[in-house]
């Protein structure tokens, strides 16, 4: 496993950087709920009539006064974008910046084998988003009990696991792309998680467009329907689960045989 | 035994060539020289031979093992230094050392301890800190710590500091005198012709010359000085002219007597006629017919 300890200590710095600043986004909507929680007689009126944009956030299904409603919208498009930008990176530097910075050259020419390369990276890849999601996730909980709220505990780690899954399938499909790359394209990464994001944006507002969430695997973060289900939609799930390990096996097959220039 | 054996190997980049059709033999204990400019192919090859890159061939075995299914356990027992020596940025020199042990897994902190003290490197400075000659000696410390029985180096003293060069050729004998094979891809033809035994010229892809060192500075190619009124228009097998202030000097690979009959046709103030040194060999490979210096 020495490859994947490598991997970890080279991209602590990075997870520590992008788990901060999104825990303390979080930790901020979390914190400022109760005040909101005082003006959101209003507050939701206001929301319920922005016409497209509330349609976007799924604002017209969820009641901002409630802890777990106004935490899957607000906290939710941190992470989920957040999340998603991180993991795109990470995935999408995994292999290509080896080749870009020529330290392929150094570890390739080790007795090492390239399938267990790329198993031991992907295996750092995946810890480090499940590290970032742990610490998200444990320090949102005991702050929410800090601050004496009640919270729909079950929905708050459904909405969490499918913000993983998210992660976990937009890093792998980054991945699997950077196979194929010589440069690193952290803005191929960043481009292709944003337009997902975008995807399901568009998806939300209109009925006619509803056929996008099966191109973005933000369908199933959708707050306001994992709060309603109470479920993940596992039709969303398996599809990009599906496509991400598609592209993940090319990547792994490509590589394998790939000159390393 | 053969420790490196090429044969027909061909590399292309798309329609660019690498190397076509090279063939080519190491034997066990030799030290071996692959000259050529940037661009002949000499890194495509050791790439290939690193598995890096792959190529189309007939037979490419190292330790008499094909390198497409045996490559672990060939890289397992082979030192490799790239000619770019570059490193993880962010990383200490000594972290790139155990780094390199331990993807061997292998302990070798006391030789790596022995050649950091004798090519003088700083383990604790980090590599974005370091000059291309310090990363240079972090590629030789990671290629030899774990004392393989082949080295591959791809142009490993530019870069280096004189002192150091002399204290890198030094472990390369050192080694040698123990039996490891070296492979050393140079074009600075006088290390090569000091310290290898065996050499091939690369040219454009393809082996031009593949001989002993000592057999490839004795070819039937003389070089000739001479000053004086001669004309060498008719003469056969006479390349590279170059004249300067009433002297000519050229290549003469030809029969010696019709050169000598020239000569005494002419009016000679001074003639030399001596074996070219191992630059002038590569030169004569690499210039073209006709083509003056």
């Amino acid at each position: 496993m020495t490859i994947f300890f490598h991997e970890l200590k080279r991209n602590k710095v990075s997870l520590l950087i992008w788990t901060t600043v999104i825990v303390l986004f979080v930790l901020m909507i979390v914190v400022i709920f109760p005040e909101m929680k005082k003006e959101m007689a209003n507050l939701n009126e206001l929301f319920s009539s922005m016409g497209g944009f509330t349609a976007a956030f799924s604002m017209d299904r969820l009641n901002l006064g409630v802890l777990i409603d106004f935490y899957s919208i607000e906290a939710g498009t941190v992470l989920c974008l957040g999340g998603a930008f991180y993991a795109a990176m990470i995935g999408i530097s995994s292999l290509a910046k080896e080749e870009k910075d020529h330290t392929a050259d150094f570890l390739l020419s080790h007795p090492v084998n390239r399938q267990k390369v790329i198993i031991e990276k992907l295996l750092a890849m995946m810890t480090l988003i499940i590290i970032m999601n742990v610490i998200v996730v444990v320090t949102t909980a005991l702050t929410v009990l800090i601050i004496n709220e009640t919270i729909d505990w079950k929905i708050f780690l459904l909405l969490h696991l499918s913000y993983l899954l998210l992660q976990l399938e937009i890093g792998s499909i980054c991945f699997g792309i950077s196979a194929f790359l010589r440069r690193d394209s952290i803005g191929l990464g960043l481009g292709l998680a944003t337009a997902l994001y975008f995807f399901n944006m568009v998806a939300n507002i209109t009925e006619k467009a509803e056929f996008l969430k099966y191109f973005t695997p933000f369908a199933y973060t959708e707050g306001a329907d994992i709060i309603t289900s109470g479920n993940l939609d596992i039709k969303y799930s398996l599809i990009w689960l599906t496509i991400s390990l598609v592209i993940l096996i090319s990547g792994i097959i490509k590589y394998r045989s790939k000159d390393i220039l | 035994m053969e420790v490196i054996k090429i044969e027909s190997l061909s590399k292309y980049y798309g329609k660019a060539r690498g190397v076509t059709d090279i063939s080519l033999s190491v034997d066990s204990g030799e030290f071996f020289g692959f000259i050529g400019p940037n661009g002949a192919g000499k890194s495509t090859t050791i790439r290939i031979l690193l598995g890096l890159i792959h190529g189309t061939y007939d037979k490419v075995a190292i330790f008499g093992k094909d390198i497409a299914t045996h490559q672990q356990e060939i890289l397992a027992d082979v030192g490799f230094m790239s000619s770019e020596g570059m490193f993880y940025n962010g990383m200490k020199v000594k972290d790139i050392i155990r780094l390199s042990a331990d993807l061997r897994k292998k302990d070798c902190k006391e030789e790596a301890r022995r050649l950091c003290d004798i090519l003088q490197l700083d383990t604790s400075r980090k590599i974005e800190e370091l000059s291309l000659g310090n990363r240079k000696k972090v590629s030789i410390v990671c290629a030899m710590q774990h004392r393989p029985s082949l080295y591959i180096f791809d142009e490993p003293t530019s870069g280096l500091d004189p002192l150091i060069q002399y204290e890198f050729f030094s472990l390369l004998r050192e080694r040698n005198k123990e039996g490891a094979t070296i492979f050393l891809s140079s074009h600075i033809l006088s290390e090569i012709q000091r310290y290898c035994d065996k050499a091939a010229i690369i040219r454009e892809g393809k082996i031009v010359a593949y001989d002993n060192v000592d057999k490839l500075t004795k070819t039937t190619v003389r070089r000739v000085t001479l000053t004086g009124d001669v004309n060498i228009d008719n003469l056969t097998g006479v390349s590279q002219v170059r004249k300067f202030n009433g002297s000519m000097t050229f290549f003469y690979e030809g029969d010696i007597n019709d050169l000598i009959s020239v000569l005494d046709r002419s009016d000679l103030k001074d003639v030399m006629i001596n074996e070219p040194d191992l630059e002038e060999v590569f030169m004569h490979y690499y210039k073209k017919e006709g083509e003056t210096l």
